[in-house]
């Protein structure tokens, strides 16, 4: 059945070279610093809608419905581990935990629309867009009775924590080709590959795609710091240590000079 | 003022990091304790991950206890002898108590025996503690009324191996104090804290060792505990933030300078009254999380790392 709207919409697409669209787009900066004094950052992602070369412009014949825009921003995946906890004899500890296999880092959504005015159920479970299709979970069956409350509550805190985002009317499109958003970074955000993916929607439908990578990387000291302790991890130790000998006798020197 | 680090990848404030260290410091360098069980959870608040927030504790409290054992150096406060002699036992007990915690883990259900005779330990501890001090102090009140000789000292007399701990003033066998070593490695190891909390009142009340050569003391066997520890979370999980260690150290060396010197000026019980009190507050905390229902049933942790 599947393969049959498939077909036929392959088939659409191709029979109306007129409807066929195609996203230019481009991000204020391909590369994220993290250094030192990072405090959060705001990355624009901007753009146009082009027909495809060879197809056929009615500008004066708006039967086709209304395109939308769809912009997401997510972080590398990862293993996490979600804990439940429940009450044991009067006192609450953790009882429950379900690893969700992969779930983005970050993950932002901005559209021109509201999400599912926009965007069809299957379509979004093809493209993984919305935040909950973004998590994947193959969850340990049998193991939880409710697996889907460890994946709300997953989104739930990463929203409050300013790391998962879904707003509509956020892209602003004009006059149907030109559009942008302002995609807020947080300050806790890990270093990665993120992606960034543009959704062109034309009846809940997605008609065209373009993705871009946008590199958040530690520099400076932050850099320096973090490999050290990733390569060198005795020394690291060891420097680790070194300092608070130092700082701890320091600050006894220091006190010991004051009081004369 | 915020600022990002490499490790923890969060961005914190850094006056709050600032004032936190220097608090821990202080408690540190006035009543031997590490500070950990409030160092931790703040870190956690303010979105560290827990195993960077262990790890680089650690650190932490190195650095406080090293500027604090220099101040008690300086005062011959500290037992050197007494404190390598609590260090052996404290080894092996470490040893020892992650082959126990390991054998209840597989008994399931580890966490709530764990905190629950923690708290009540803590309990029986801190309670003993304050009447005992509350006593000593009315007593010192009293004109005329002679300092109480602690009974405990009668039974550790009579131990073979008998050495001198001249800074404590004692002539006693060196069993009881790795003993108290053992007990004390094997708990910190069970419940992942290190055992100021334990250590010092066993000192004062086991080793009747006179409280302020206690502090000191105790500050000298936090050192050699938080060093291994910090080294071993660094090769292992490389959970050490620096940064993060620098920030908080530098506050909480000035803070474990101030502490000691209040800790000087104020007398034996008062200083006992006050450690109490901070025990009782400790049990009192662990006790209310457990009771409280908390704001979320759900929590996050990083799949890799500490599975």
């Amino acid at each position: 059945m599947r393969l049959i709207v498939l077909a036929l919409g392959l088939v659409l697409t191709v029979a109306c070279p007129a409807l066929a669209q195609r996203v230019v787009a481009d991000l204020s900066q391909s590369r994220v610093s993290i250094t030192a004094s990072f405090s959060g950052s705001q990355i624009l992602v901007f753009g146009a809608i082009k027909p495809e070369v060879g197809s056929v412009i009615k500008e004066t014949y708006p039967v086709t419905d209304p395109l939308s825009v769809i912009v997401t921003v997510s972080g590398p995946l990862e293993p996490v581990k979600v804990r439940k906890k429940s009450r044991v004899a009067g006192i609450w500890v953790n009882s429950e935990s379900v690893e969700i296999d992969s779930a983005p880092t970050l993950y932002k959504i901005a559209a021109s629309s509201p999400l599912t005015d926009i965007l069809s159920e299957t379509e979004d479970l093809r493209h993984r867009i919305s935040i909950p299709k973004a998590i994947r979970s193959v969850g340990e069956a049998g193991e939880v009775e409710d697996l889907s409350a460890f994946t709300e509550a997953l989104v739930r805190i990463r929203m409050a924590n300013g790391l998962y985002e879904s707003t509509g009317y956020s892209v602003r499109l004009s006059e149907q080709a030109l559009f942008r958003a302002d995609i807020d970074l947080p300050s806790n955000i890990v270093e990665g590959e993120y992606t960034t993916r543009i959704f062109l929607t034309r009846n809940q439908q997605v008609v065209a795609e373009y993705a871009r990578v946008l590199d958040v990387r530690k520099v400076g000291l932050e850099r320096w710091i973090y490999n050290l302790a990733q390569e060198q991890a005795l020394l690291y130790g060891l420097l680790s240590l070194a300092i608070a000998v130092a700082s701890g006798w320091t600050a006894s020197a220091l006190f010991r000079w004051a009081r004369g | 003022m915020q600022i990002y680090l490499p490790i923890a990848e969060v961005s914190v404030n850094l006056l709050f990091l600032l004032s936190l260290g220097g608090m821990v410091g202080i408690l540190s360098g006035m009543f031997g304790v590490g500070g950990g069980f409030i160092l931790t959870p703040l870190l956690f608040f303010i979105g560290i991950p827990p195993s960077v927030a262990v790890a680089t504790g650690a650190n932490q409290i190195m650095a406080s206890s090293v500027s604090g054992v220099l101040a008690h150096l300086r005062r011959k406060t500290v037992d050197i002898r007494m404190g390598v002699v609590l260090q052996i036992g404290g080894l092996i007990g470490a040893g020892v108590g992650i082959f126990v915690f390991n054998f209840l883990k597989s008994l399931g259900q580890v966490d709530l025996l764990i905190t629950l005779s923690y708290v009540i330990f803590l309990g029986i501890v801190g309670g003993l503690m304050f009447f005992e001090s509350v006593r000593a102090l009315r007593r010192a009140g009293q004109p005329g009324a002679k300092p109480s000789r602690r009974r405990q000292r009668d039974w550790v007399h009579s131990w073979p191996i008998k050495r001198k701990f001249r800074t404590s003033g004692l002539y006693i066998s060196v069993i009881p104090p790795i003993l108290v070593g053992l007990v004390v490695g094997v708990m910190s190891a069970i419940m992942g804290v290190g055992g100021g909390f334990i250590l010092v009142p066993a000192m004062i009340y086991v080793l009747g060792m006179p409280t302020k050569v206690v502090v000191g003391t105790s500050l000298f066997q936090i050192i050699l505990v938080t060093a291994f520890t910090t080294l071993l979370h660094a090769i292992t999980n490389h959970t050490v933030d620096m940064v993060l260690a620098v920030i908080l150290l530098v506050g909480g060396v000035v803070g474990a300078q101030i502490g000691t010197s209040i800790g000087l000026h104020l007398k034996a019980e008062q200083l006992r009254v006050l450690l109490a009190l901070l025990v009782l507050l400790v049990c009192f905390k662990l006790g209310l999380d457990m009771v409280i229902p908390p704001v979320d049933l759900f929590s996050i942790a990083a799949a890799k790392g500490e599975g």
